[in-house]
């Protein structure tokens, strides 16, 4: 970790970079983002993103999951600057990143989702077009070596593996040495090797203090590489926090079998429900508590549980729990998107501050 | 005087339908650096498509030998013409149609559907600045293509020098921009590469038929002349023709021109409005 202040304890003060010496800068804000795509000639439009905030601070990797269509693409589109917002405000360095594009573009990069280069020209004619309409850009050659592709470079586009062109537009993204990056599933198509190195690469990023805003359907990635990361549904953030905030919203886990012989009844009253023939699971906010009195329980009768398993909830578990609520509530109203989950905009804004929820993992 | 293009023009102030934000659509100021960077990447890759050169610089040159014969056929008597002056005008018509109309919209409709546009969008080039580096080397190649033939044409078929070489440069350099600006344009209406072979054929065939590329509009009956006119490619033809013949009269020239630079605002206007920087989804 790099400039983080140790004078006290305030989370997340960093110093931030050059010369503006407000702490803990917002590098991106986004209040109330709406973005709805203009009517074909008939209906009136889809509304990609319904009313999101969420804040990312200078120096910080953010990361926003959702199943495909939730909105991600549609929100970091705005943010790039390549579509105005249909409603609410977003500010990128202090700056509207539409209007105020010109002021804005030298300080950002953009890895699109999918990579757009003329299938064929060369890896370094690609780079040295690119570095040619940026400012003060790194040399080519620089460029493709931060990723690795500095072997490639005459090897025409069209020849590269997926996951070489998401290095190639990693690279692109980079030349401009960029204050805040926008990467848009930089990973997808790529092998393990090449998401570690991007990770690694991200990490070294960060710790020269670029922000970062990623999206990905890799959650271990997201677990690992961010800060913080709000998950995406239907054009709505319905969870948001650190990786261990969001899993800890949701229910943990106690599984195990009774032993021949021991039938349900004898199991505490409330634990009788979970039962289905000799295998008992059990979703609970409490873990400690529950597991404390189930393993009581077990001492004073003398019963060996089989298989116990208890854990709190993975960000995966977290995930596919979210995305499978979202397809119960298929032809959601226009305020279900919200119901059942933490307030989005404050668990959003400073999920940093709030104290981490029970984290307890207990295996037997 | 009113007429459909100026009264269009005027009707629509600023871009109604998009976002109110000032200035969405940045054209103020011109970076030479980024158009010869983007220019330069677009040069390799027409010289790395046979296809689209072969159309862009043969084509052009080949048409011309067919308009020669059709000149040579045709009665010019008492149109004040020779065949020197219905070949060189219909020479450079055929190198705004081929090397430029037709040649750009394949670009900007492959550079769309490669996601090419969006990507350049996302830096710091602006959007006159993407779609004029895209343009260029067809351009150039259309002004190396109008010295020659119309150099080469010149004292082959005997034309001696224009009497208004400044008409000659004005005509050149206007069916140059009028031709990218309406394959920006065009582009509006073609959906992917495949549609991109069939978009140029309409203007291609009323340029034929209308503009005076083969057949000038003085063998035209007059009221089917007076509807020609206001084509977008005859006043460039009528321009270039009158460098040699000097046919226009002060007022005809200007009219011309105002026609051109109509036909070059309409299409800008069209552009800014309707281009599309990525393929529909």
């Amino acid at each position: 970790m790099t400039f983080v202040m140790d004078t006290d304890d305030v989370p997340h003060c960093r110093v931030p970079r050059g010369s503006v010496s407000l702490d803990g800068m917002d590098a991106i804000e986004v209040e109330g983002l709406r973005r709805r795509y203009s009517a074909d000639s008939k209906g009136e439009g889809f509304e990609a993103v319904r009313g999101i905030s969420f804040s990312v601070r200078e120096g910080e990797i953010f990361a926003l999951l959702g199943t495909n269509g939730a909105g991600k693409t549609s929100t970091v589109e705005v943010l790039e600057g390549l579509a105005p917002a249909t409603g609410g405000s977003v500010r990128v360095l202090g700056l509207d990143p539409y209007t105020q594009r010109t002021a804005v573009r030298p300080r950002t990069g953009v890895m699109l989702q999918e990579g757009g280069f003329p299938s064929e020209l060369t890896v370094a004619e690609t780079a040295r077009m690119w570095a040619g309409v940026t400012s003060d850009a790194r040399p080519p050659a620089e460029a493709l070596e931060l990723v690795g592709l500095g072997a490639r470079r005459d090897v025409r586009v069209k020849q590269l593996s997926g996951g070489e062109r998401r290095r190639l537009d990693l690279a692109l993204a980079l030349i401009g040495r960029p204050e805040v990056l926008f990467l848009d599933e930089p990973t997808t198509g790529m092998d393990p090797e090449g998401r570690r190195d991007t990770a690694s690469l991200v990490r070294r990023l960060r710790s020269e203090g670029t922000t970062v805003l990623l999206t990905t359907h890799y959650l271990e990635e997201a677990e690992q590489l961010s800060d913080r990361l709000a998950i995406m549904q239907a054009g709505r953030i319905v969870a948001a926090g650190t990786a261990e905030q969001v899993a800890a919203s949701r229910p943990s886990r106690i599984t195990f079998r009774l032993p021949a012989g021991v039938p349900a009844e004898r199991l505490p009253e409330d634990w009788r429900g979970a039962a289905d023939g000799q295998k008992v699971a059990r979703r609970t906010h409490t873990l400690q508590e529950d597991l404390t009195g189930l393993l009581l329980w077990a001492r004073d009768t003398g019963v060996a549980l089989e298989g116990l398993h208890a854990r709190s909830a993975s960000l995966e578990e977290a995930f596919l729990e979210i995305a499978e609520e979202g397809h119960l509530r298929a032809g959601w109203g226009d305020d279900a998107g919200t119901a059942g989950f933490a307030d989005p905009a404050s668990a959003g804004r400073r999920a940093g501050h709030g104290n981490s929820n029970e984290k307890t993992g207990v295996r037997a | 005087m009113s007429t459909p293009t100026t009264t269009q023009r005027a009707g629509t102030p600023g871009t109604p339908g998009t976002p109110p934000a000032p200035g969405p659509f940045r054209a103020a100021r011109l970076s030479p650096q980024r158009i010869g960077a983007l220019g330069r990447a677009e040069l390799t890759l027409l010289l790395r498509n046979r296809t689209a050169l072969v159309m862009a610089v043969l084509v052009p040159i080949m048409l011309t030998f067919s308009i020669r014969s059709a000149a040579q056929q045709a009665d010019l008597s008492g149109t004040g013409l020779s065949v020197a002056t219905t070949v060189l005008p219909g020479s450079v018509g055929m190198v705004l149609l081929f090397a430029v109309y037709s040649n750009l919209i394949g670009v900007y409709v492959a550079r769309r559907e490669e996601l090419v546009l969006k990507r350049l969008r996302t830096g710091e080039a602006t959007d006159a600045e993407i779609l004029g580096a895209c343009a260029l080397p067809a351009v150039v190649i259309g002004v190396a293509q109008c010295v020659l033939l119309l150099g080469g044409g010149a004292v082959v078929l005997d034309a001696g020098a224009p009497a208004r070489p400044d008409l000659l440069v004005v005509s050149v350099l206007l069916g140059l921009a009028l031709s990218a600006v309406l394959a920006a344009a065009s582009t509006a209406v073609t959906k992917s590469s495949e549609m991109a072979q069939l978009t140029p054929m309409p203007l291609m065939l009323v340029t034929f038929a209308g503009s005076g590329v083969f057949v000038p509009l003085e063998v035209f009956p007059d009221k089917l002349a007076a509807v020609c006119e206001w084509l977008p490619l005859t006043p460039v033809m009528e321009l270039l023709r009158s460098a040699w013949t000097e046919q226009l009269s002060g007022a005809g020239t200007l009219r011309a021109l105002g026609i051109a630079l109509a036909w070059i605002a309409l299409s800008w206007f069209l552009v800014r409005r309707y281009f599309r920087w990525e393929p529909r989804r």
